[in-house]
């Protein structure tokens, strides 16, 4: 019984030191964030992306159910080279980094945890749909436009590149446009 | 100059990946701080009760964009050799709509989706599976979409070349744009900080 009690109140100790720290101010993480994509442009004379580490990864998963395909596939044979892997990629190296980055972030903000992020007036099993599909329309995106966020409006929109200015006004633009009619997945 | 190091043969292509992943960890670290690791937080920019995403995106390109412009004056980065992807207007105007309609369907962007699930969140793994499964798609089709692919094809080129105007000058303006974007978000924020009460954040 003794203990329970102590199990307890162990417990309660580690609920507290569990709660989540706030986030960083906007402007400072954005600084950071600046900063690191200067090192990138630097360093290695290109800029932060994800979208690739993706197109890597389904290149490489191609290949090895049907190697001839995917080396005949005029979008997945730009990331397959002979004799080379197709993950040993800059972008699934930075985005293997970023998933270990966020992970260090989270850790000391005390805000790893298990959760489905959603509203409250919609089911755990809608919002996991609609993650699932909006994804797939953001990846249909991500492959017409040559980059996301990162890649696009991040990096190119730092070196005034023509095409991510043209490319983020209309991420913007699509989704203040259609915000409306999904409300309900997170008001 | 003496920059970008790898182009100008500092390190090798296999340090180059170590490099990607320590920078990789700066950007997911920067993206969680700035909680982009929580979708509710990601898609409030769309509902306008919280523009961080505006925020922490245009520090960041100001930022970078000002270091850049800066090393490039000093003569030690040499912009020519660092990669821009070129401009195919048709395809990212429709890639960049499609995207925004992604972004606020499915709370996340290929980045920010990653430091979601390193997290924790199931959504954020949900959506990176979606997206791998699109990526698949529209490789599986890219006969049918290269047309769109393709469309709008006039090359690498910049603001400063397309509106002939310097390139300080551009500089000049994408930040007064931004402090002016600054202070118009923080202006939204209060006005609608008296509407919403604000709702759990998970469950």
């Amino acid at each position: 019984m003794a203990s329970v009690t102590h199990d307890v109140v162990h417990e309660g100790v580690a609920e507290k030191a569990r709660v989540a720290q706030p986030y960083m101010n906007p402007y400072l993480a954005g600084i950071g964030l600046g900063l690191v994509l200067l090192a990138a442009f630097v360093l290695v004379g290109r800029g932060l992306g994800a979208s690739g580490a993706f197109n890597s990864a389904i290149a490489w998963l191609v290949s090895l159910v049907a190697p001839g395909y995917a080396r005949s596939n005029e979008f997945l044979s730009a990331y397959i080279e002979e004799g080379t892997h197709p993950l040993k990629a800059w972008l699934v190296f930075e985005i293997a980094g970023a998933f270990v980055g966020a992970l260090l972030s989270g850790l000391l903000a005390g805000r790893v945890a298990v959760a489905v992020e959603k509203g409250p007036r919609v089911s755990v099993g809608t919002r996991l749909a609609l993650a699932f599909v909006g994804g797939g329309l953001m990846a249909l995106g991500a492959a017409l436009a040559r980059g996301c966020t990162s890649g696009q409006a991040l990096t190119g929109g730092s070196l005034l590149n023509l095409g991510s200015w043209a490319f983020m006004t209309c991420v913007f633009g699509g989704a203040y446009a259609v915000a409306f009619f999904v409300r309900r997945q997170w008001r | 100059m003496s920059a970008p190091f790898y182009k100008l043969g500092a390190f090798g292509d296999e340090a180059s990946l170590i490099v990607a992943f320590l920078i990789g960890i700066g950007f997911g670290f920067f993206l969680e701080r700035a909680g982009f690791g929580s979708a509710r937080k990601l898609v409030s920019q769309f509902y306008l009760n919280d523009l961080a995403v505006f925020k922490v995106m245009f520090t960041a390109i100001v930022t970078a964009m000002l270091g850049v412009t800066y090393l490039s004056w000093a003569g030690f980065l040499d912009l020519s050799l660092v990669y821009l992807v070129p401009t195919y207007w048709v395809a990212q105007v429709v890639g960049g709509l499609l995207l925004g309609v992604g972004f606020v369907v499915g709370g996340y962007c290929p980045g920010t989706s990653v430091a979601a699930t390193a997290t924790g969140k199931i959504d954020g793994l949900v959506f990176v599976l979606g997206f791998a499964a699109g990526t698949l798609g529209f490789a599986l089709a890219f006969p049918l979409v290269k047309g769109l692919y393709t469309a709008g094809d006039i090359g690498t080129k910049t603001l400063p070349q397309v509106l002939g105007i310097p390139y300080g000058i551009i500089v000049f303006a994408v930040v007064l744009m931004a402090v002016g974007g600054f202070m118009g978000a923080t202006w939204v924020e209060k006005k609608m900080a008296g509407r919403a009460v604000p709702a759990k954040a998970t469950e």
